[in-house]
């Protein structure tokens, strides 16, 4: 058994109420880092721990917060980002669903080292039950004295409020998500600046993914020196994985950061293997954004070294033969799945989910998915494989914020690795798989 | 005062300068183009990308390269910045996969379009675009609505450049428009289709830099370049009064801003000025318009820089007050 962290009691019933929560040792790290430690203190443990942001980019947090401007008379700022949209991922509503006071104790403890006195929860539009547990959960924290004025007599005041958006990918994005939360349309700000500099109103923010808050809270319980031990190299600590796709046993996992993939996959103890005895095909390791990757290489880097769940070793060998940790969004795929089908899924959603701020994700996006719907449904030619990988190649890196480079990652994979079946899509249509679908679509009846 | 290298041309300009207002200041080939940035509105730019350079050297303290190709009108220089234009290859392809995004919805009627001559797109699509375009899919379409009385939108033509959206929001003192939906069906739209009701609303086109928004006092009247921009200017207690007239033969088929080289607006002019001083004998002429000459609008026309034209002009435009063009200010 890996090493539990954030689901240590998840097995406890009723866990997610104050009385049993605070029994099983809940609140402790906000007395210690109130008691004990300093503010400057718990950052100096973050950062000593080596956690990186779980949302997907895995930035180091303790850099992050060590960024944040500190000009005197001007309030700061802690946002947590709930507004998880990534498919394949659903890690962070598990987690407030079933934990919520770890996030909130894990606000407390965060707004303390950050010196912000009020702070926000951003969620989703469809976690709309789950806003209602948190708000409960808050609820019986003000009851008890860890949230509001003068907390645990030390003097420091702090007020938490969960902001439900309204359902948008693009609001996962934190500068968009700012946007939001100050009540205008989410679309990313131009950066520079910063959030760490200028953010929420204005003033200067934290925006952390939901994980990141809760991992703060056995860091600062066991130590930051403590918390370094576990995983591997810089990928430090445990990390929520969100199994989807053809497994025996989707669901969220907590691992210790360093488990090889194939262990993942196959034992028991995880994904429990391919169901119905299938070969597996391919992974998309990190949520909908990162490559895919086909078996031979999700299994073993292309040195023929183990992959890890780790945050190198899944990025080992670069876009070329790696992908990336992400979200922690993994979606196992079959022998039978349509690579192109599942691309265009896909697309559809980031064409979906585009702002349409700048024009590159805006129009390539759509342009993108209507060329797969295209070779999905027979009427694709081999010229327009080379088509999607030249537009893929224009959006990347060109837009304001990272949604153009999550949109064109997938394609660029799969083209990558799959492209003789994008081929086969385009000579022979009659392989097409859907064939219902076709027919329909084109108003035929089947023969 | 930082020193910025751009493509190969050191200049040095005041902090807080951006990349592209540093490449005019240098001026010649190396200006990015750029279809959203408008110097006079603030928070604009960023948006349609095709101002984007590489940054090879970060500064003199950092001299990392950016990883990306970042916006040139929202990039601050940093001293001993080195950044590359036209003398990147990948900067140059990039810019012409967003002039082909651009275009991907945008209609290709230039003939039957009220701004060809005048719109940017179309400059920029000859100067970086491809001759062919090779998206095979039906574009999207909008229906032309009237947002006000005198401005026409058509929202098919646009490019979302949030330029007539920053213009409602600096520039007039009350904002009804703005961007609605998401992706590629965002559209610049008035709330149940509320009028533009306000003295500087006229802006909102001259700042369009596409056949979006037009002025319906002049739409489908002439083709740009059979009517001769004069500068000109009156009395106004609300603006500047400072304007640029389109006339036809001895009338005023048009009013607009003056725009400088980069086509932004001089000086912003009020509603009245725009669309209700349509007589020639409401102005005081300045003399001719400095059109450049490579312009569609100075074709069979004249330029100031021709002394043989002078003499012409002069007799025309040097005397207005003998001729009491002005008599009823």
């Amino acid at each position: 058994m890996g090493k539990k962290l954030l689901l240590q009691h998840d097995h406890v019933p009723g866990i997610h109420s104050y009385e049993v929560y605070r029994k099983h040792g809940g609140y402790a790290s906000v007395e210690k880092a109130m008691k004990q430690l300093s503010a400057e203190a718990v950052v100096e443990e973050i950062k000593k721990s080596g956690l990186r942001g779980r949302g997907g980019a895995g930035f180091p947090t303790g850099m992050k917060w060590s960024f944040l401007a500190k000009p005197p008379g001007v309030p700061r700022y802690l946002v947590c980002n709930a507004d998880e949209s990534e498919p394949g991922t659903f890690k962070d509503r598990y987690l407030m669903e079933r934990h919520p006071h770890l996030l909130i104790e894990g606000m407390i403890t965060s707004s303390f080292a950050l010196g912000a006195n009020t702070s926000y929860i951003y969620i989703r539009g469809e976690y709309f039950y789950v806003s209602r547990i948190l708000e409960k959960a808050i609820e019986e924290a003000y009851a008890n004295g860890w949230l509001g004025k003068n907390i645990l007599g030390t003097g420091y005041d702090l007020d938490l409020y969960v902001q439900v958006g309204a359902g948008a990918y693009i609001c996962g994005e934190e500068t968009a998500l700012l946007e939001s939360l100050e009540g205008k349309r989410g679309n990313p700000r131009i950066k520079p600046p910063f959030p760490a500099i200028a953010g929420l109103y204005g003033c200067p923010t934290v925006v952390n993914n939901v994980e990141t808050i809760a991992a703060v809270v056995p860091i600062v319980t066991m130590g930051g020196d403590e918390y370094a031990k576990i995983g591997i190299g810089k990928s430090t600590g445990t990390k929520l994985i969100s199994a989807s796709g053809h497994i025996n046993k989707p669901g969220v996992y907590e691992i210790e950061l360093g488990v090889p993939v194939e262990e993942f996959i196959y034992s028991e103890e995880y994904c429990g293997g391919i169901k119905n005895g299938k070969q597996l095909k391919a992974v998309v390791a990190g949520g909908s954004s990162v490559p895919i990757l086909p078996a031979h290489l999700i299994l073993k880097t292309v040195n023929g070294e183990p992959r890890l769940m780790s945050y190198e070793s899944l990025s080992d060998g670069g876009f070329a033969t790696g992908t990336m940790l992400g979200s922690g969004g993994f979606i196992v795929m079959d022998e039978d799945t349509s690579i192109v089908k599942n691309l265009w899924n896909f697309t559809r959603f980031y064409h979906h989910e585009s702002c349409g701020q700048c024009s590159p994700c805006r129009e390539g996006t759509g342009w993108m998915e209507k060329i797969l719907h295209r070779i999905l449904h027979g009427h694709g030619k081999i010229s327009d494989i080379d088509l999607l990988w030249d537009i893929q190649g224009k959006i990347e890196g060109k837009t304001i914020c990272p949604l153009g480079d999550a949109a064109a990652w997938p394609v660029a994979a799969a083209i990558r690795h799959f492209r003789s079946e994008f081929e086969e899509y385009v000579k022979n249509p009659g392989s097409i798989q859907d064939v219902k679908h076709y027919y329909r679509l084109n108003n035929l009846t089947e023969a | 005062m930082p020193k910025v290298t751009i493509d190969g041309q050191m200049i040095e300009v005041p902090d807080g300068t951006t990349i592209l207002q540093a490449a005019r200041m240098i001026g010649g080939p190396i200006v990015p183009p750029a279809m959203c940035y408008y110097s006079s509105l603030k928070t604009s730019g960023g948006y349609c990308r095709t101002c984007i350079v590489k940054v090879s050297k970060g500064s003199e303290k950092d001299p990392r390269p950016m990883p990306k190709p970042v916006a040139s009108c929202r990039t601050t220089v940093m001293d001993g910045m080195e950044v590359q234009n036209i003398t990147s290859p990948e900067v140059v392809e990039a810019r012409k996969g967003v002039v082909e995004f651009l275009l991907l919805n945008h209609p290709l009627d230039c003939p039957i379009c009220d701004q060809a001559g005048e719109c940017h797109l179309q400059d920029l699509a000859y100067e970086h675009g491809l001759s062919k375009t090779r998206y095979e899919f039906e574009r999207r379409t909008f229906e032309k609505i009237d947002i006000g009385e005198k401005i026409k939108l058509h929202m098919t033509r646009c490019i979302l450049c949030y330029r007539c959206v920053k213009v409602a929001d600096q520039v007039t003192n009350k904002r009804v428009h703005g961007v609605m939906n998401r992706g590629d069906v965002a559209e610049i739209s008035t709330y149940i289709q509320h009028a533009v009701d306000n003295d500087f609303s006229g802006n909102m086109i001259d700042v369009c830099p596409v056949g979006a928004l037009t002025d319906r006092t002049f739409r489908f009247q002439s083709r740009i370049w059979n009517v001769n921009p004069m500068d000109a200017h009156r009395d106004c207690k609300t603006c500047s009064g400072k304007v640029t007239l389109w006339m036809k033969g001895n009338d005023v088929a048009r009013v607009s801003a003056r725009k400088d080289k980069y086509g932004e607006v001089i000086d912003w002019i009020c509603n009245d000025c725009r669309f209700e001083k349509k007589d020639a004998h409401d102005w005081q002429m300045d003399g001719p318009t400095n059109i450049e000459r490579h312009s569609v609008i100075s074709q069979n026309h004249y330029s100031l820089k021709e002394p043989a034209h002078k003499p012409l002009l002069n007799t025309l435009y040097t005397a207005p007050a003998d001729r009491q063009l002005n008599s009823n200010n």
